[in-house]
């Protein structure tokens, strides 16, 4: 699986990147976290950061920032 | 009622004596961090929830290839319901480019997002009163739609950063569908985010106007600050610009200042120079924008402030 966070660096982002990897590991799946920065990448996806991508397909964006569960629920949703 | 709660734990619970300075001062800080915090909370949900239909994407659909004037009318409205994270000012601003948004609506977009924010504008309401509340907005709005049209007016999008223009999406973003019960988890999140960010401020804040408001004589700032000072209002916005702290640390303060003789035009003009011109914000926009354009934005913005702030001296 491949799990992307989008976002220019801002503490939010930081957030959502932790979020994701805590959920990755919580979850116990072989994942792959990158953080992307480059606004080019980001601009394939979405223009509302901090964002998620997951397998490609856009599961979240923007603020508020969702929860640990919701995350797990977005990745889980992502996994078949 | 709340103000009954308040003089209650002041004087029968704290047991402090009728008319002393500190109890004034404390009941006024009860009274007031109670009301804030409730209508916090309730606007802020609310809010949450109209937000929730406004996703950036929608607005840089329905503000495409709009005319001038009436696009920089509807990105005013729009940038007071479209939420973003200030990280995600490039983007947007890449994005709203890109979908062929003039420069001079994307301003107008960008300046009333800060400016008229619910956090403000419930602490302008709790303190101040609706009439306030409502000069705050339409005259926010103004700067945002009338700084916008100069801009778009001056024709300076060679002033932004060439690599904008080269950047191709070629594909309208997708907005992740929510169900209600989402936009109300949405908006109970986004309440509890934004409570967590400012609350602090907010009781520092209203402990210092709370002080002010029973320590500082009346009038100490008429003659400095009053209407009959014409450097006030310039002043004012110059402390302002450079200053940034939210609108939650600041508007307390400024009230407990208005009460003791500060005109209402320079609290108007001191509030939107905090709000509406950041540091932070800057250095974001220089991303995008080249020195001349940001300083031609930020010179705009300052003239606009200051006019406001003058106008509403004199009509107030």
């Amino acid at each position: 699986m491949e799990i992307k966070v989008l976002g220019p660096g801002c503490p939010n982002c930081h957030k959502m990147e932790e979020l994701t990897t805590k959920a990755v590991k919580e979850l116990g799946i072989d994942a792959k976290v990158d953080k992307i920065t480059d606004i080019k990448e980001i601009m394939k996806y979405t223009m509302s950061t901090p964002a998620l991508v997951i397998n490609g397909k856009l599961k979240h964006s923007g603020k508020p920032l969702p929860s640990l569960e919701k995350v797990k629920e977005l990745i889980q949703q992502e996994k078949t | 009622m709340l103000q009954k709660f308040a003089e209650h734990l002041t004087y029968t619970i704290l047991t402090l004596e009728h008319g002393s300075r500190l109890a004034d001062v404390i009941e006024f800080f009860i009274y007031d961090t109670i009301k804030i915090f409730l209508l916090l909370t309730i606007i802020i949900f609310a809010v949450s929830i109209i937000r929730s239909y406004f996703p950036p994407e929608k607005t840089k659909r329905i503000l495409s290839h709009k005319k001038e004037f009436i696009g920089n009318i509807l990105a005013a409205l729009l940038g007071i319901v479209t939420p973003f994270c200030s990280c995600s000012a490039v983007p947007l601003f890449i994005g709203f480019m890109e979908a062929g948004v003039p420069l001079g609506v994307t301003f107008s977009f960008l300046i009333s997002s800060p400016m008229v924010n619910e956090v403000a504008v419930v602490l302008l309401f709790g303190l101040f009163g609706w009439k306030v509340t409502a000069i705050y907005i339409g005259a926010g709005l103004f700067v945002a739609i009338f700084g916008g049209f100069i801009i778009g007016k001056l024709k300076l999008e060679k002033w932004v950063e060439e690599y904008v223009y080269k950047i191709h999406s070629e594909h309208s973003y997708e907005i992740i569908k929510q169900t209600f019960k989402e936009r109300l988890q949405y908006a109970k999140d986004n309440t509890i985010d934004i409570l967590k960010r400012v609350w602090l401020f907010i009781i520092i804040a209203i402990g210092i106007g709370g002080f002010i408001h029973g320590y500082v004589p009346e009038d100490f700032l008429s003659y400095y600050a009053g209407k009959g000072n014409p450097l006030a209002v310039p002043v004012a916005v110059a402390i302002g610009v450079p200053l940034y702290a939210n609108a939650a640390g600041v508007i307390p303060i400024v009230y407990a200042l208005m009460e003791k003789g500060m005109s209402m035009g320079t609290v108007l003009a001191f509030m939107m120079a905090v709000t509406a011109l950041s540091l932070p914000e800057m250095i974001i926009l220089r991303k995008v924008l080249k020195v001349p354009l940001l300083g031609v934005f930020v010179g705009i913005m300052t003239v606009t402030i200051i006019a406001v702030g003058y106008l509403f001296n004199a009509i107030l």
